[in-house]
């Protein structure tokens, strides 16, 4: 018992979770980039800052225990392009525009995230 | 058939663990960038997927736990010890009851133990960064689950039957 490698009901899981994952990530995707949005950033949980993307610039983070993040605003997206993380995942990490996305830098606990301005807050506007 | 004897048990679980100790070194070469930092993919969990199929429960714990310490000691920090802990032991529980008590191929449990990986990761990440922005990932999380649950599945399957085989010739 128990030797079997893949079943009818492997089968309909396997299409199941594929249907939910491939969904959902349609579904984030297909969103437009939050127009009037802010990147916020935050430390150990605490927000710090908040930059409108409509306007382009750099900002450092001090991060948690004296680490550093370059966060650049530029063309309605945020990018963090540099870091003294040892890992560098938030320096690879692509740009964000959409509302909810973010970039995570563990080791220095910064989140930046981007939230809908106020376009993107109202329904109905044309 | 893994309790009877002593020195085959001993031998399986020597190789078991050996196993995750080089599966956990690959995925640690593989630059995978998922977008929450330390998450892993999760190959490592063959090795657990065929303890569940080869030795019994108490077992199969034990080389779920000492995959995880060792490779936490090994390949990286505290942050990667916490997720693999959370990843590693919500997973095993989901496999242990799905290998038990359901009917699913070593696909299904596996590819069900493959999300259950990702999202205690991702409880981890929640609570060490205190923010809910993480669920952004899920959908990523679901599929790279569900991906490296089939492959384990496959594999894990083809390895318990060989390995049931290897042990069952030289032990009579
Ligand atoms: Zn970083």
């Amino acid at each position: 018992m128990g030797k079997k490698l893949f079943g009818r009901r492997d089968l309909i899981l396997l299409a199941v979770f594929l249907l939910i994952g491939g969904a959902a990530l349609l579904f984030q995707l297909a969103r437009p980039a939050a127009a009037g949005g802010v990147a916020e950033v935050s430390v150990d949980g605490e927000l710090v800052a908040a930059l409108p993307l409509s306007e382009d610039g750099e900002m450092v983070i001090e991060g948690y225990g004296g680490g550093e993040n370059t966060l650049v605003i530029r063309d309605g997206e945020a990018d963090i392009v540099a870091a003294t993380c040892p890992d560098g995942v938030c320096v690879r990490h692509r740009p964000v525009s959409r509302e909810g996305e973010s970039i995570i830098c563990l080791p220095n606990r910064v989140v930046v995230t981007i939230r809908g301005g106020k376009e993107a807050a109202v329904d109905g506007v044309a | 058939m893994a309790s009877r004897k002593p020195a085959r048990k001993a031998a399986l679980y020597g190789l078991l663990t050996a196993l995750a100790f080089i599966f956990a070194y690959v995925e640690s070469l593989i630059p995978l960038n998922l977008g929450v930092p330390g998450v892993k993919l999760g190959l490592a969990n063959l090795v657990v997927l065929a303890a569940l199929y080869l030795l019994d429960l108490k077992g199969a714990f034990t080389v779920a736990v000492v995959r995880i310490v060792l490779t936490g000691l090994t390949f990286g920090g505290l942050f990667s010890m916490l997720y693999s802990l959370a990843g590693g032991l919500l997973s095993f529980a989901v496999m242990a009851l799905l290998s038990r008590k359901s009917r699913l191929g070593t696909v299904g449990v596996s590819l069900c133990g493959g999300v259950a990986h990702n999202a205690g990761q991702l409880l981890v990440a929640m609570a060490v960064l205190e923010t809910g922005t993480v669920w952004y990932y899920l959908p990523v999380l679901i599929l790279s689950g569900t991906a490296a649950g089939v492959a384990v599945g496959l594999l894990g399957g083809i390895a318990v039957e060989r390995l049931r085989r290897a042990f069952a010739h030289f032990s009579g």
